[in-house]
């Protein structure tokens, strides 16, 4: 776009650039720990201040458009992030989609604006950014609306259906590698953004619940090296570094997520978890499961000396977490240690449960990552189980035929007392059954998370005073 | 020839930024994915220095229309991650020390 030769303004915009990248930066660095994030945030919001204001420096530019876009977006932006701690999984899906549209959008544009003097390296770039942002946006709204419960949470599956995806994805690139070569095709190029969109559809719909945190990782990554991407068509060295950084966060997370359910991307993406097991279990159906009423749970609680309660989805679905903090506060006050072990892929998105118990005023150095934890469940006197299911399941470790076979679990049934609330002896969303509940030390508490820890609460203050 | 060492000097600053990101990223608490999530998403954002260009420029209506939207989506990114990051890393709080030190003896 410009000349070699940089004129006065655009070195200060580079040099603005170059500022917003160190802050990006340390703006990650200082996530490590929650005693520097916020610093962090500060460091993000002064190096975008910079970038866009840099931007606007650019001559000849229409301010007021511009003006209207950026107030109609700040318009947007307040109420998504307001929203209840309990939809920040749709929200961040929703987020990843607004960030892909924008990239995809742009793409489309820069494609209009060059065609046809587009070099082959150019183009194949441009084509990777809309391809990966068209993908991304309609993936994301997938998710967020399977999060929302607008779109059934369960997978659907149906035969042919990873040969239709893998054909739709051979035609978007096809219809790429043409317009490398033939960059005045423009009438091609609608095409392409089209089949991109229509896969990122059909590359959720399989999809169950459960692999959220994976897919929603995933996406996060997508949303990233496309912004990457556009930032090689445009020149933009500070987009380069964010989408890289973008991109990584997503990749790592990804990986964290799919190790904790050994699994692999491809059989996350490609594996439609939940259909297979539903009929393997139906054959065992009236095992016995002793049960237990919210005094008597009161009363195993306050004679514990150790309690970890393990969250789960459930505990979110429920609403759960003020009342686990009541419980949490009665037990404490009677000198009962009480941890919280956290499940990396429990809940819907990577960290969910901690932000949900944070929210609730649980102090952070309550909350246990799994690997840090198992070993105390054996000096563990009451594991209680909160809404989770798969993530407890001791078949992951002995069962080979398991669907879950292999994936890290909390080892709760290693506890001397495994309490679990439940609404009913249903499998959960992996349609899995679960042999904890059928331990000689297991209690099922039967009822909504919510109202049972609610009455366990009650008959603690009530024994006491 | 210009374009090409820019092609290479592009790729340079993605590999290189891709090992910070990687190294950065990997040390991030997992206490704290949620909200990385968001704030990345909202550094991410940082796509709408495009789309301001091409409003801007107003080079074509269909330019100037994609820009537009695609600044309006980056802008809502970028306002509500911030937002919702600071609430949640707000919301992080360690167990006050004076509060009760009996119980922390039996904790780690």
């Amino acid at each position: 776009m410009m000349t070699a030769e940089l004129a006065g303004s655009q070195v200060i915009i580079e040099l603005l650039y170059l500022i917003a990248s160190v802050l990006f930066i340390l703006s990650l660095k200082w996530m490590s720990s929650p005693t520097t994030a916020r610093h962090g945030i500060w460091a993000g919001e002064i190096g975008m201040v910079l970038a866009i204001g840099g931007t606007l420096l650019n001559r000849g530019m229409d301010y007021r458009l511009i003006a209207i876009a950026l107030v109609l977006g700040s318009i947007i932006g307040v109420p998504l992030g307001r929203v209840a701690m309990t939809a920040v999984p749709q929200r961040t899906a929703l987020s990843h989609a607004f960030g892909a549209l924008c990239v995809t959008l742009v793409g489309s544009a820069e494609f209009y604006l060059r065609s046809p003097d587009i070099s082959r390296f150019m183009m194949s770039v441009l084509s990777l950014e809309v391809i990966l942002g068209g993908l991304t946006v309609t993936g994301s709204l997938m998710a967020a609306g399977k999060l929302q419960e607008i779109l059934p949470q369960r997978p659907l599956t149906y035969k042919g259906q990873n040969l239709v995806n893998f054909l739709l994805l051979a035609c978007a690139l096809g219809i790429a590698i043409f317009l490398v070569l033939h960059p005045e095709a423009k009438s091609m190029f609608p095409f392409m953004v089209l089949i991109a969109l229509a896969f990122g559809v059909l590359l959720i719909i399989p999809i169950g619940g459960a692999d959220m945190p994976t897919v929603i990782s995933l996406l996060n990554g997508y949303a990233g090296l496309s912004a990457a991407a556009m930032g090689f068509v445009l020149n933009n060295k500070l987009l380069i570094i964010a989408g890289a950084l973008d991109g990584s966060s997503g990749l790592i997370l990804s990986i964290i997520m799919s190790k904790a359910m050994n699994r692999s991307f491809t059989n996350v993406l490609f594996g439609a978890f939940g259909q297979v097991q539903t009929s393997a279990t139906a054959g065992e159906e009236a095992r016995p499961v002793r049960s237990a009423t919210a005094e008597e749970a009161a009363a195993i609680l306050s004679a514990a000396n150790r309690v970890i309660i393990v969250p789960g989805y459930g505990m979110a679905v429920a609403q759960a977490q003020h009342k686990v903090r009541e419980l949490y506060d009665a037990l404490t006050k009677r000198g009962v240690d009480v941890r919280f072990a956290i499940h990396p892929v429990a809940g819907r998105m990577p960290g969910h449960m901690n932000v949900l118990l944070a929210e609730a005023d649980i102090p952070y150095d309550r909350l246990i990552e799994m690997d840090e934890i198992n070993s105390d469940f054996p000096q563990t006197d009451v594991a209680l189980v909160i809404g989770a299911n798969d993530v407890t399941n001791p078949a992951a470790r002995s069962d080979a035929s398991s669907p879950i076979y292999g994936m890290p679990i909390l080892d709760v049934d290693e506890a001397h007392t495994v309490m679990v609330i439940k609404r009913s002896m249903n499998p959960g969303f992996a349609g899995i059954d679960n042999p904890l509940y059928y331990l000689d030390n297991t209690l099922m508490l039967f009822g909504d998370a919510k109202a049972f820890v609610g009455s366990i609460v009650r008959e603690l203050s009530g024994g006491h005073g | 020839m210009n374009s090409s060492s820019n092609l290479i000097n592009a790729l340079f600053i993605f590999v290189l930024a891709g090992f910070i990101g990687f190294e950065v990223i990997r040390r991030v608490s997992p206490l704290l994915h949620t909200p990385l999530m968001s704030l990345t998403n909202a550094l991410d954002a940082i796509a709408v220095v495009g789309a301001i260009v091409l409003v801007g420029e107003h080079k074509s209506t269909l330019a100037t229309v994609f820009g537009f939207i695609a600044v309006v989506a980056a802008t809502s990114n970028i306002v509500g991650g911030f937002l919702i990051t600071d609430r949640m890393l707000k919301m992080f709080k360690s167990s006050r020390p004076v509060d009760k030190p009996a119980a922390k003896s039996v904790a780690k």
